[in-house]
């Protein structure tokens, strides 16, 4: 995936300015930053649904900007920050609504729709839960039940936009090794925005900081999430650890 | 999607028995064999006038039937776009009435009555017509003057509806009054009572309530993804805006015919998808049909009683609609253990 976004924004304001990264198959990107930076404009710019963005981002040879609804959602699913579900369907109804770029006008599903489905429900351990009424979910299963749905829709680029905010420390981390495990197994893009940053430098193959709409640091982990990018970031002072365990950084606020 | 047959089968024999009930009950009972004999007699080639035929038949053919199918479509053609519409616009309130669509269609039945009163070939043809425009223009309006920026408020949306609504309605009856002559009948005709019998209504009616159903029922999946909200429908390959054009002229051809043809008749298009959705789940694919076959069943039943209750007068099905959709819908609300929604 290629990205160059010039400007995006709402009404006559841009929001995003210069904006670009190059992320290769297999890898998952993390972008942090502060509320307000631009990560959630991003998401929206990429995915289509911001009616005024300059610029280009291809997958696959298409470019998503000027592609239809149909062909941009075959390659790009979202995983919104809402978890709001219609509450009278159940889980497998909305995992199977994933499959819609790939219906027919009548929306008849085949039995692979299904399989595919099912398959994704199981990669988020909703599978079994599939006839519940949304309704009856908590926050944490309903994220879960998203993700599923934008695994149904089977794209190469997936984009999520903190998918763990409302779920405990336990989903979060298997949300994200389930995250990472797809990347790396069926080559999938993936861009995660991110508030906590530990789990942006435990997770992110790159990572990407943002402030005011643009690209404040992009690098490795340990290249960005320096206490001197955090303080220009985030305006906090922080000290950065290396974990006597095997996975890495630790980041504490002052 | 849950299993689909057992409740078309259920609301089907239901729909079977209203229809029964509803050209079997009258000023004359026929019980439904005898119903059913005649029935099949018409179909294999007897003339539907009636000449020289047993009075009973005559009276089945030539009244209770169409009146009964009358009544089946205007009730499958309210709840299957009252369903629509609560699924546009993301709001259990949003119904042909609320949101103007069928007072929008009053407005242009009762221009076109005026002009020519229904009862030539091209009235039957005109009168839905000038309903599909006036109501197509009331739901224009509604949605143009609740809409802020590209969000669509829901206290917008109903202050609007019940603007605009008033607002036909009295244009309405202005041009009742106006007419002079045929008052009773045109009240009676808000009133939700069909003054025209026979074939010609129902013959009328059903190629716009054939189009605009059946339109419903091929949008229903894409209905159901725009449950998500706009911009999760887009993500997912939605065309949004041409998908919502697409079911608000296929839901408002509907309303239009039915108000067209059997007058306003209030509280079907709202109460029968709470309904189905409370029994079956809120899947369009599943809650459209339902919600048209229930409806028409529900209309059906109300007309049965509108002769009952004081006859030999009829009421206006209208009134039976909410005096008994009232209670019966509070009954479900109150048995429901899903919870809200």
């Amino acid at each position: 995936m290629r990205t160059a976004i010039e400007k995006a924004g709402y009404a006559s304001e841009p929001v995003l300015r210069d904006i670009r990264f190059e992320l290769p198959p297999g890898r998952l990107l993390a972008v942090i930053g502060p509320n307000g930076c631009g990560k959630t404009t991003l998401i929206r710019a990429i995915s289509g649904v911001l009616p005024n963005v300059q610029g280009e981002c291809h997958i696959n040879g298409t470019d998503l900007l000027r592609a239809d609804e149909t062909a941009r959602a075959r390659l790009l699913a979202v995983v919104p920050q809402s978890t709001y579900i219609p509450p009278a369907f159940t889980v497998e109804e909305v995992v199977l609504m994933g499959r819609t770029p790939h219906l027919n006008w009548l929306g008849t599903l085949s039995a692979r729709d299904t399989e595919i489905a099912h398959e994704a429900m199981r990669l988020t351990d909703v599978e079994g839960f599939a006839g519940r009424w949304c309704s009856q979910l908590s926050a944490g299963e309903r994220q879960r039940v998203i993700l599923a749905r934008a695994l149904a829709q089977d794209t190469p680029v997936l984009m999520m936009d903190e998918p763990t905010s409302h779920l405990d420390l336990r989903y979060q981390i298997e949300f994200l090794e389930i995250t990472k495990t797809l990347a790396s197994q069926q080559d999938k893009t993936i861009l995660i925005a991110l508030h906590d940053l530990n789990l942006a430098a435990r997770f992110g193959d790159t990572v990407m900081a943002m402030k005011d709409g643009r690209v404040a640091a992009s690098g490795s982990a340990a290249e960005v999430l320096t206490p001197e990018h955090i303080q220009d970031i985030y305006g906090l002072p922080v000290e950065v650890f290396q974990s006597p365990g095997k996975q890495g950084t630790i980041i504490l606020p002052v | 999607m849950k299993n689909l047959a057992r409740p078309i089968l259920i609301c089907t024999v239901i729909l079977l028995i209203a229809v029964l009930l509803g050209i079997g009950v009258g000023s004359i009972s026929i019980s439904p064999q005898e119903s059913l004999s005649i029935l099949w007699q018409a179909l294999r080639g007897l003339p539907l006038d009636g000449e020289g035929q047993s009075i009973p038949s005559v009276i089945l053919l030539t009244l209770r039937l169409p009146r009964t199918l009358l009544m089946l479509l205007a009730g499958a053609a309210l709840s299957g776009s009252g369903c629509a519409y609560q699924g546009l616009f993301r709001n259990p309130l949003a119904d042909p009435y609320l949101i103007g669509a069928a007072s929008g269609a009053g407005v242009g039945a009762v221009a076109a009555m005026s002009l020519n009163w229904p009862s030539t070939t091209l009235g039957y043809l005109a009168v839905p017509l000038a309903s599909f425009a006036g109501s197509l223009l009331a739901v224009f309006l509604v949605f143009r003057l609740a809409r802020v920026g590209r969000t669509l408020p829901v206290t917008n949306l109903i202050l609007a509806g019940v603007a605009v609504s008033s607002f036909a309605t009295a244009l309405s009856s202005f041009m009742m009054v106006n007419a002079g002559g045929e008052l009773r009948r045109a009240f009676v005709w808000m009133l939700g009572g069909s003054t025209m019998s026979g074939w010609k209504p129902v013959l009328g009616m059903l190629p716009y309530t054939l189009v605009g159903l059946g339109a419903l029922l091929a949008l229903s999946y894409k209905l159901n993804i725009l449950q998500l909200g706009d911009e999760q429908a887009q993500q997912l390959g939605i065309k949004v805006s041409r998908v919502r054009t697409q079911i608000i002229l296929a839901a408002t051809l509907a309303t239009a015919a039915a108000v067209a043809f059997s007058g306003i008749i209030g509280f079907v298009g709202l109460i029968i998808p709470h309904i189905t959705r409370r029994l079956w789940g809120g899947d369009m694919r599943r809650m459209l049909p339902l919600s048209m076959l229930c409806g028409g069943a529900f209309l059906v039943f109300a007309d049965v009683l509108a002769r009952v209750i004081m006859a030999p007068q009829e009421l206006p099905v209208g009134i039976i609609t909410a005096l008994c959709g009232a209670p019966f819908f509070l009954f479900i609300m109150r048995q429901s253990k899903e919870g809200s929604w």
